[in-house]
C-alpha cells in the first residue's frame, strides 16, 4: 500500500473505539496487528529475551516496563527490524515480517534523544521519510506541517534542533515517526532524557495523539507512572519474559507475581499465614490474588501489600509507633514500626500529617484488596 | 484542535536589583585577574613568536633596504619565479591535502567501525599523533634511506626485479617527491583531526533514516555526507595549511633550487650570489601569511558549523 492511498486523517470515532481507555482493544486471532512470537535473543552471557510472546490489538498502546537489562528495549529493536532474533518470528498484520530489513518495515520510532538529523530543520526533518517515498514537494510540506500541527510545535517548523528544547526535539521526533503514517509506531523511552515537567506534559500529548491517530504502538519505559499512565495494556518484563500483561489497573492491583508487585509501585513485605484462598497479615484476612500461593501452598509468606491499602487511626492503645513521614503533596507516606520490629508504610492524606508525629502511638488496619505473596 | 506549545520557563525579571557593592566588584575582578594570570605566558610566547615576526615581515615587506617605504616588493611577488613557486607551493599543498583527506577519512572511518576502547584504534590513534609530527629532515632521510637513488628498496626493485624507480628521472627531489613525502604526514594529521567529527555521527541518526525508510546509500547521502562535509572540508583546508607553511621536510629533501614558496623565501634571506633580498623574501612571507590566513579563517568557519551539528 502506498503512502497516497492511506489518508492521513482517520475517522476518530473507529480510532477511540481501537485506542481508548473505556474500551481496551484485546488481540482476537483475527484482529492482532502485530505478533512476537517466540523471541529469544542472546547478548553474549546475557539472555535478553527468553520465548517472548506478545499480541497487539489494532489501535493498541501497550507499554513495556521493566527495570534495566530486562529486554524490554531488545524486544523493541527486533520488531524495529534493528536487531535481530536468535529464533521467533514477527508478524504484522499478519504478515511474516521477520527477515525484512528496517527500512522496509513500515515503522515510525521515536528514540530516546538526539534521533533528529541536526543540518535539517524540524520542517525538513518530518519531511525526510516521505521524501524517501517520493511524495512530491508540495504535498510532503503540507503534510509535515500538519504533523508539526499536531504534535503542537508548528510554529516552529524554521528552526533547527540546536535551537529547540528537549521537549520540542521529541515533538519533532515523534511528527516524523507518525508521518510516514507507519503500520506501528514504536516509542523508545521517548521521555527519559526530559525534565519531569516536560515529561508529564508530553506523556499526555503522546497519548492523545496516539487516540488521535490509533497508529499501534508500543512504549518502552522504566517509568512504572509514564508507563501505567498512557497504555492500553501494560507489559512487565523480566529476564526476557513477560511477567504479566495487562491492562494498568489490573497490573497494579492485581499482580501476578511478587516481582510485578514489587516493581509497580510501592509495597509493603509483612509477614502473614496462608490458609486457603486468604492470608493473615497483622490481625487481618486479605484475599490472594488467584493463583498467587500456588508452588507456596500453605504457612509463612510474606505478603506485599500496599502503602495505599494500610489505614492509619491515631490510637493510645495501638500497637504501632509513627517513626516518620514524607510529604508528597496531596498525600504523604508514613512510617510505622511495630512491636516486632516490623516496618509498615502507609499512604495517608496530607491533611493527617500534623496528627502523625514521629512518636505517635496508631492502630493499623488493612484493607481487604487482594494480595501476592511469596515465600519467607 | 487543542495544542500545546512548549515554552520554557522564562526567568523573573528582577526590577529592584541591589545595586552591587564595590568590594564585591573588587572581588570579582581580583578573582577574574587571577585566572587570567595563567594564561600570562601563552599570551607571550604569543606576541613574541607571533605578532611581533608577523609584524616585522608586514613592515618589512613594504619596506626598502634603506628602510624607505615602498611597494617595489610586492611588485616584484609578480615575477615569473615567484609565482611558479606559489603555483608549485598551491598544487602541492592541495594535491597532498587532498590525497590525504581522502586516505586520511578512509583510515578515520575503519577506526570508528571498530571497537572505542580496542587496541585497533588505541595503537592508530597513538601512530597517527607521533607520525603526523613526523616531518622534516627525519622524514627526508627516512625516504632517502628507503626510495632514494641508493635506498634500499630503490635497490632492491632494480637488482632483484629490474624496477628502476628513477627511470623517469630523479623525481623525489622535485614536486612528485614532496607530494609523496607530504602525504606522509599529512594522512595520520587527518585522523587525528576527522575522527572526533565521526565519533560525532550518532548511530540513532542511521536507526532512524533506516525506520524511515532509507537505505544505507540514502543514510549516507542524505544524513552522514552533509554532516561530515563542513568537517571534511575544514580538515581538509587545514592540511593545505599544514603543507603549504611546511619548510623544513622540504628544505632537507631539496638541495637544487627552490620549488615551493618557503624554498624561495630562505634564498632570498640567505643567498650569497644576489644580495639584499630581505625585503623581497619578508613580501613572500607577507603572501604566505595571507593565503594561511585565508584558508584558517574557512576552517574557522565550517568548524563552527560543524561543532553544532556533531558536538
Amino acid at each position: 500500500m502506498t503512502f497516497q492511498e492511506r489518508p492521513l486523517d482517520r475517522d476518530a470515532s473507529s480510532v477511540g473505539a481501537a485506542g481508548g481507555r473505556d474500551t481496551v482493544p484485546t488481540p482476537t486471532s483475527n484482529s492482532v496487528a502485530v505478533h512476537l512470537n517466540g523471541l529469544r535473543r542472546r547478548f553474549g552471557g546475557v539472555q535478553a529475551l527468553d520465548n517472548l510472546d506478545l499480541e497487539m490489538a489494532p489501535g493498541e498502546l501497550i507499554a513495556l516496563l521493566g527495570p534495566s537489562g530486562c529486554g524490554k528495549t531488545t524486544a523493541l529493536r527486533v520488531l524495529a527490524g534493528l536487531e535481530d532474533a536468535d529464533s521467533g518470528r514477527v508478524l504484522v498484520g499478519g504478515k511474516d515480517i521477520t527477515e525484512l530489513p528496517a527500512n522496509r518495515r513500515d515503522m515510525g520510532m521515536v528514540f530516546q534523544a538526539y534521533s533528529l538529523f541536526p543540518h535539517l530543520t524540524a520542517l525538513q526533518n518530518v519531511e525526510f521519510g516521505l521524501g524517501l517515498r517520493r511524495v512530491r514537494s508540495a504535498q510532503r510540506r503540507e503534510r509535515a506541517g500538519a504533523m508539526l500541527d499536531l504534535v503542537g510545535i508548528g510554529t516552529h517548523a524554521d528552526r533547527y534542533p540546536h535551537q529547540l528544547s528537549g521537549g520540542q526535539q521529541q515533538r519533532v521526533a515523534l511528527a516524523r515517526a507518525l508521518a510516514i503514517q507507519p503500520q506501528v509506531l514504536l516509542l523508545d523511552e521517548p521521555l527519559s532524557a526530559l525534565d519531569a515537567k516536560v515529561r508529564v506534559q508530553l506523556r499526555d500529548e503522546i497519548r492523545r495523539i496516539q487516540l488521535e491517530v490509533g497508529t499501534t504502538t508500543l512504549f518502552v519505559t522504566h517509568d512504572q507512572e509514564e508507563a501505567l499512565a498512557v497504555a492500553d495494556r501494560v507489559g512487565v518484563m523480566r529476564a526476557g519474559r513477560l511477567e504479566q500483561l495487562g491492562p494498568p489497573d489490573e497490573v497494579y492491583q492485581r499482580p501476578s507475581t511478587a516481582f510485578v508487585a514489587d516493581f509497580v509501585g510501592l509495597s509493603n513485605r509483612l509477614p502473614g499465614t496462608v490458609s486457603g484462598d486468604r492470608v493473615e497479615v497483622l490481625g487481618t484476612a486479605l484475599p490472594l490474588v488467584p493463583g498467587a500461593a500456588s508452588g507456596i501452598g500453605s504457612g509463612a509468606v510474606n505478603a506485599l501489600v500496599r502503602p495505599e491499602a494500610v489505614d492509619l487511626a491515631v490510637d493510645p492503645d495501638g500497637r504501632g509507633r509513627v517513626l516518620a513521614a514524607s510529604f508528597l503533596g496531596p498525600t504523604s507516606r508514613v512510617s510505622v514500626a511495630m512491636p516486632d520490629e516490623t516496618m509498615v508504610v502507609a499512604q495517608v492524606a496530607s491533611a493527617l500529617l500534623p496528627e502523625l508525629a514521629p512518636g505517635t502511638a496508631v492502630r493499623i488496619e488493612l484493607r481487604p484488596v487482594p494480595v501476592v505473596v511469596e515465600a519467607a | 484542535m487543542t495544542t500545546v506549545a512548549h515554552q520554557p520557563d522564562a526567568a523573573p525579571v528582577d526590577q529592584h536589583r541591589d545595586p552591587v557593592p564595590a568590594s564585591a566588584k573588587w572581588r570579582a575582578g581580583w578573582r577574574r585577574g587571577r585566572q587570567l594570570t595563567g594564561v600570562v605566558p601563552f599570551f607571550a610566547f604569543i606576541v613574541v613568536f607571533l605578532v611581533i615576526p608577523t609584524l616585522v615581515v608586514a613592515v618589512g615587506a613594504f619596506g626598502s633596504n634603506d628602510g624607505r617605504p615602498t611597494l617595489d616588493n610586492l611588485s616584484a611577488l609578480g615575477d615569473g619565479y615567484i609565482v611558479d613557486a606559489f603555483v608549485r607551493s598551491i598544487l602541492l599543498s592541495a594535491v597532498t591535502a587532498v590525497i590525504g583527506a581522502i586516505l586520511g577519512a578512509l583510515l578515520a572511518y575503519a577506526l570508528v567501525t571498530a571497537k572505542p576502547d580496542g587496541i585497533l584504534r588505541r595503537l592508530v590513534t597513538s601512530a597517527c599523533g607521533v607520525l603526523a609530527q613526523f616531518g622534516g629532515v627525519m622524514l627526508a632521510f627516512a625516504f632517502i634511506a628507503t626510495i632514494g637513488l641508493s635506498g634500499f628498496v630503490t635497490l632492491f626493485l632494480k637488482d632483484q626485479l629490474g624496477i628502476d624507480l628513477y627511470s623517469g628521472g630523479v623525481w623525489l627531489f622535485d614536486l612528485p617527491g614532496l607530494m609523496l613525502v607530504y602525504t606522509y604526514f599529512q594522512i595520520p594529521l587527518m585522523v587525528i583531526v576527522f575522527l572526533p567529527a565521526l565519533d560525532g555521527i550518532r548511530p540513532q541518526w542511521r536507526e532512524a533514516t533506516e525506520s524511515l525508510g532509507g537505505s544505507t546509500w540514502q543514510y549516507w547521502r542524505r544524513v552522514a555526507m552533509p554532516l561530515l562535509a563542513p568537517a571534511f572540508l575544514g580538515s581538509t583546508l587545514l592540511l593545505f595549511a599544514n603543507a603549504f607553511s611546511a619548510y623544513a621536510t622540504a628544505a632537507a629533501l631539496v638541495s637544487q633550487g627552490s620549488p615551493i614558496v618557503p624554498l624561495q623565501i630562505r634564498s632570498a634571506l640567505t643567498s650569497e650570489v644576489v644580495l639584499g633580498q630581505q625585503n623581497l623574501g619578508k613580501a613572500m612571507a607577507l603572501g604566505m601569511v595571507v593565503v594561511v590566513a585565508v584558508v584558517m579563517w574557512l576552517y574557522a568557519y565550517l568548524q563552527k558549523r560543524t561543532s553544532r551539528w556533531l558536538g
